[in-house]
């Protein structure tokens, strides 16, 4: 195959855009997706601080490289999950990427700050693992970028991540989620705008950004994510783009031009009328935040006078 | 050749010379969901794999919590 630029050798295939490139050109080609991501949703204004979400995984280290390279004010802060070796290895990869990049990297870990790690949250509830984790990001992300005077936080969500969950919201006609599902979440009380810039690059080609970078990522997959219902969404998109390449970028985009602005009066409902939590302070529809209660079920916090209420984690 | 597959990591051996989209399809693995390694070189489907290469093939897919991505 040849490079549809150059015509030189290529090294990456995108079928959905029936093209191949060399490395040089491919780079370009990840570049401009996320520089055609932020404008077209205008996710972020020059000057903004802006907070990268980053696991050690190719997409949140290829974010950060690319939004940093793009000339944003892009830090990282990564998230201890407690989640054995995987969480030790996750770190590392982390940490030395940062130092590599020379950006600021802030840290939580929710076992030595929370007094709780992911494998100890899915026994205390009895849910999967993912449902605890993502409730404990969303929630440590926004309070990160609260406390240290960020403008937005960043997550590494590409366009089969995202594929995947559209599916999941259509598959249940979750409206709320399908009224929040968009590439950008704009900023409320209490809340910080989120972004996800990597939403027109697929998994595919972020990890070969990676290689052909040579950004040492973490290529084990987490081992409390195995068999989730998140996973067999992807598998089942990749069977039908194997058919028919394009399908899963016609499947989100179309959702987000045409389907989107028609679940959005859902997703406004849930947004009203949130107060502070009791414990913490952060905008909840309760007395006491999901992220707290979580902690009081897991018991690395002391139940609040008359609550009692169970956690409700989100399962999008 | 040898071929070096991820998560988990296992060998296994296949006869070349072999085009990189007859491995794939002879392994059952979408294309979609895995890049092919040789050395440290990226290579496309229509690649021709000798007997002796050494040929690692990664997936890309990650799963877990929607609250962040890999």
């Amino acid at each position: 195959m040849k490079c549809r630029v150059c015509k030189g050798p290529a090294v990456i295939d995108v079928r959905r855009h029936n093209a191949a490139f060399c490395r040089d050109h491919f780079v370009h080609h990840c570049d401009e997706q996320v520089r055609r991501a932020i404008h077209s949703h205008k996710m972020l204004e020059p000057g903004e601080r802006v907070l990268v979400a980053v696991s050690g995984g190719k997409d949140s280290l290829a974010l950060w490289e690319i939004l940093v390279r793009l000339g944003y004010e892009a830090d990282g802060l990564y998230l201890g999950l407690g989640i054995g070796d995987y969480s030790d290895v996750s770190g590392r990869h982390t940490r030395a990427f940062a130092e590599q990049l020379g950006r600021r990297l802030l840290e939580v870990d929710l076992a030595a700050d929370y007094g709780y790690g992911i494998p100890e949250a899915a026994e205390a509830t009895r849910r999967s693992p993912c449902g605890s984790c993502g409730l404990s990001k969303r929630h440590l992300f926004n309070s990160a970028a609260n406390e240290h005077g960020y403008d937005v936080v960043a997550t590494g969500h590409n366009l089969d991540d995202e594929a995947a969950v559209l599916l999941g919201n259509v598959l249940r006609w979750d409206t709320g989620y399908l009224g929040r599902q968009h590439p950008v979440l704009p900023a409320a009380p209490g809340f910080v705008r989120k972004v996800k810039p990597l939403v027109r690059l697929g998994e595919r080609e972020t990890a070969a950004y990676c290689v052909l970078r040579g950004i040492d990522y973490q290529v084990e997959e987490c081992p409390m994510a195995a068999g989730n219902r998140h996973l067999g969404y992807k598998e089942v998109l990749n069977a039908l783009e194997d058919r028919s390449p394009g399908s899963k970028a016609a499947f989100l985009f179309g959702f987000i031009e045409r389907g989107h602005e028609r679940f959005a009066g859902d997703a406004e409902i849930e947004r009203d009328d949130l107060g502070e939590c009791t414990v913490c302070g952060a905008p909840t529809p309760g007395d006491v935040c999901a992220f707290c209660r979580l902690r009081v079920q897991v018991g690395a916090l002391e139940a609040p006078p008359g609550d009692s209420v169970p956690v409700r984690l989100e399962v999008r | 050749m040898k071929v070096v597959l991820r998560n988990p990591r296992r060998e296994v051996e296949v006869d070349g010379p072999i085009t990189v989209q007859a491995l794939l399809r002879r392994l059952d693995l979408s294309p979609e969901s895995v890049l092919v390694i040789v050395g440290d070189e990226l290579v496309t489907h229509d690649v021709k794999l000798a007997d002796h290469a050494a040929v690692e093939i990664r997936p890309v897919i990650s799963g877990g919590s929607p609250g962040v991505a890999a």
